[in-house]
């Protein structure tokens, strides 16, 4: 039988999450309102921008004219899709060999992989970089590509252990029983029962990436920067950038709020799991 | 061709010796059961003959050719797991021609053996179905018909039918030896349940312990149990032991007397007893008499229709051509 829930304590539970959720929102619509204000108006006290009525594009217009939207936007794609995609290759086979053919170690080598990302990343930054100068990628799409790619491996390595290890073992036995090399049986049965895990994967793993800021705006100057780093251009310390900065991180934003936008339900149901079977 | 030699084959888990080193010979086109309680490593057995588990020593040779060490994709066996394992973004057609799409077989051989399996295994109709959507009898078929289209050199099954109801276990039973017989190729089958054993083996492997306790057909198993285990594993219900003064009497440690040798009557016999708990199937009355003689519990059988109730006094008659001996090791007297 149904949980019976009182109008009354319903009416409440809204109230509170719709409160949660607004605060949580409230930074992304503010920075939504102070984008179609003028400078002028968009340092005013917060309470005469939210009421004055003077909306303009002025500032996108602005913000167009002096930088390359479109390259920066090409470049965060490249990076985000480029590393997770790359990330998966390496992946999908670690952790089928930690899902289903588990050693000793195989714990030890996760936690190990984990511990990978408690270490601060400024902590390696003077010797990646200097690796970077002297391979001669700074500044280029494929060294962050590949940079990014090893900061999120482990995230992905790990969700995809979670997926694979709910994909019972029998039936991959049954792959082998009948006749499939280990290539077959990874592409023709493991990888399309993990599908709904692994676009989970994917998902988070491009929105990761596509937010990432630290290396890419330390291994980045102008060819290979993306829009993390058009963002950071409008943080400066003089003048009036407030509505332009508001403007040039609507626009870097936007893409990856639409995609996750019309994701939400696979992201959802990858990340709470029991979609297989 | 389907003929399996294990020698010496033995399993370790760890620092556990799950199958001690044993030899088994299984011939071309036999339907061979391994039964044993649960946990007796018939499983363990069943994947080192697949491949699925590397054998610890020992080696197994399939049609004449050494295949220790060779991967189970390249055995030329079929298997069938207890939870029929089917692929379940797959439809059944596609489930049901994997195993020919990794072999490349020509296309239109392809479907030939798909129609043909679908027609013997009834599933015309289903072949576009995904397997969650079919009935568990269903997926055993199409489990099976996974196994068939391949035909492989041997058919492995591990306990097939202990997810379906008792009415499917019995037809399913059926077919698979109603299979066998048309295919005559080499069936190995595990399962922890004698009555499948007894109906459907050619030859049945005792296992209790990762030991083999006797190698032998349904009815030598029956009617020469060599250890008490086996005498008191196959046949239902089971064998009334009975120890002391009546055992030694007949020169033994131990004496076993089936229900069904035993003869009830209510006038006169060697024993004496009263009737406690019966069980009525219809054909077969199964009385659980307590003796006076022997101080224990007997279990009889009689014919449907007997009149007896609980608390009746009634008397036993064992049939001694049937009486089983054992020594103090439970071996078996001759
Ligand atoms: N992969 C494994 N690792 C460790 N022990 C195992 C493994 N597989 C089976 N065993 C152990 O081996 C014994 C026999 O198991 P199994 O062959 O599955 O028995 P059965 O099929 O007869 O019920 C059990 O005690 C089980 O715990
Ligand atoms: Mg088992």
């Amino acid at each position: 039988m149904a949980r019976s829930v009182k109008t009354s304590r319903k009416a409440v539970t809204t109230l509170v999450a719709g409160t949660l959720g607004l605060l949580m929102f409230f930074p992304v619509l503010w920075i939504v309102i102070l984008s179609f204000k003028s400078e002028g108006d968009a340092i005013k006290a917060p309470l005469a921008v939210l009421f004055s009525t003077d909306w303009t594009t002025e500032s996108y217009g602005a913000v167009q004219a002096r930088s390359d939207y479109l390259k920066h936007f090409s470049n965060s794609v490249v990076i985000s899709f480029g590393s997770t995609f790359l990330g998966l290759l390496v992946a999908i086979p670690a952790a089928w060999a930690m899902a289903f053919v588990p050693g000793k170690r195989t714990k030890d080598v996760l936690m190990w992989m984990l511990s990978t990302k408690m270490l601060p990343p400024v902590g390696v930054l003077v010797p990646i970089y200097l690796i970077f100068r002297d391979l001669g990628i700074l500044d280029s799409r494929v060294g962050l590509v590949f940079v990014l790619m090893m900061i999120n491996l482990p995230i992905i390595i790990w969700m995809l252990f979670t997926y694979f290890r709910e994909i019972p073992g029998e039936i991959l036995e049954a792959a082998r029983m009948d006749g499939a090399s280990l290539r077959e049986e990874i592409i023709h049965v493991l990888t399309p029962m993990a599908i709904p895990g692994i676009a989970s994967t994917v998902l988070l793993n491009i929105i990761l990436a596509w937010n990432e800021a630290f290396w890419t705006l330390n291994l980045t100057s102008a060819k290979a920067a993306p829009l993390t780093a058009f963002i950071a251009s409008y943080s400066s310390p003089e003048g009036l950038f407030y509505a332009k900065l508001s403007a040039a991180s609507v626009m870097a934003i936007a893409p990856i709020l639409i995609l996750g936008w019309f994701s939400q339900k696979q992201l959802v149901r990858g990340l709470t799991f029991g979609a297989v079977k | 061709m389907g003929r399996i030699q294990l020698s010496q084959v033995s399993k370790v888990f760890g620092d556990v010796e799950v199958i001690p080193p044993l030899d088994l010979d299984i011939e071309d086109g036999e339907f061979m059961v391994f039964v044993g309680p649960s946990g007796c490593g018939k499983s363990t057995l069943l994947r080192l003959i697949a491949g699925l588990e590397d054998v610890t020593t020992g080696s197994i040779v399939i049609d004449g050719s050494d295949a220790t060490t060779v991967p189970p994709a390249k055995r030329g066996l079929a298997m069938v797991f207890q939870s029929y394992a089917l692929y379940p973004h797959m439809s059944v057609r596609k489930n049901i021609a994997f195993p020919m799409k990794m072999a490349r077989m020509p296309q239109d051989e392809q479907v030939r053996r798909l129609e043909a399996a679908a027609q013997v295994l009834n599933l015309t109709e289903y072949l576009d179905r995904r397997p969650g959507q079919l009935s568990g009898g269903q997926r055993q078929r199409v489990a099976i018909g996974r196994a068939i289209v391949r035909e492989p050199a041997a058919f492995l099954f591990d306990e097939p039918l202990s997810n379906l109801d008792a009415a499917l276990r019995v037809g399913m039973r059926l077919e698979i030896s109603e299979l066998h017989k048309r295919l005559q190729t080499t069936m190995v089958y595990v399962t922890h349940d004698q009555v499948e054993a007894m109906t459907m083996a050619d030859k049945i492997v005792v296992l209790h312990a990762g030991v083999i306790e006797q190698v032998g057909s349904p009815l030598e198993l029956y009617r020469s149990p060599q250890n008490t285990f086996v005498a008191g594993f196959i046949g239902s219900p089971k064998m009334n032991f009975i120890e002391g003064p009546e055992a030694a009497s007949h020169d033994a440690h131990t004496v076993g007397i089936r229900p069904e040798h035993i003869d009830v009557s209510s006038g006169s016999g060697t024993w004496t007893g009263t009737v406690g708990v019966s069980e009525h199937l219809g054909s077969d009355t199964f009385f659980h008499v307590t003796v006076d003689e022997l101080s224990q519990l007997l279990t009889v059988r009689a014919g449907g229709e007997v009149d007896l109730h609980y608390g009746d006094t009634i008397h036993l008659t064992p049939n001694l051509d049937h009486l089983h001996r054992f020594d103090e090791r439970g071996l078996r007297i001759s």
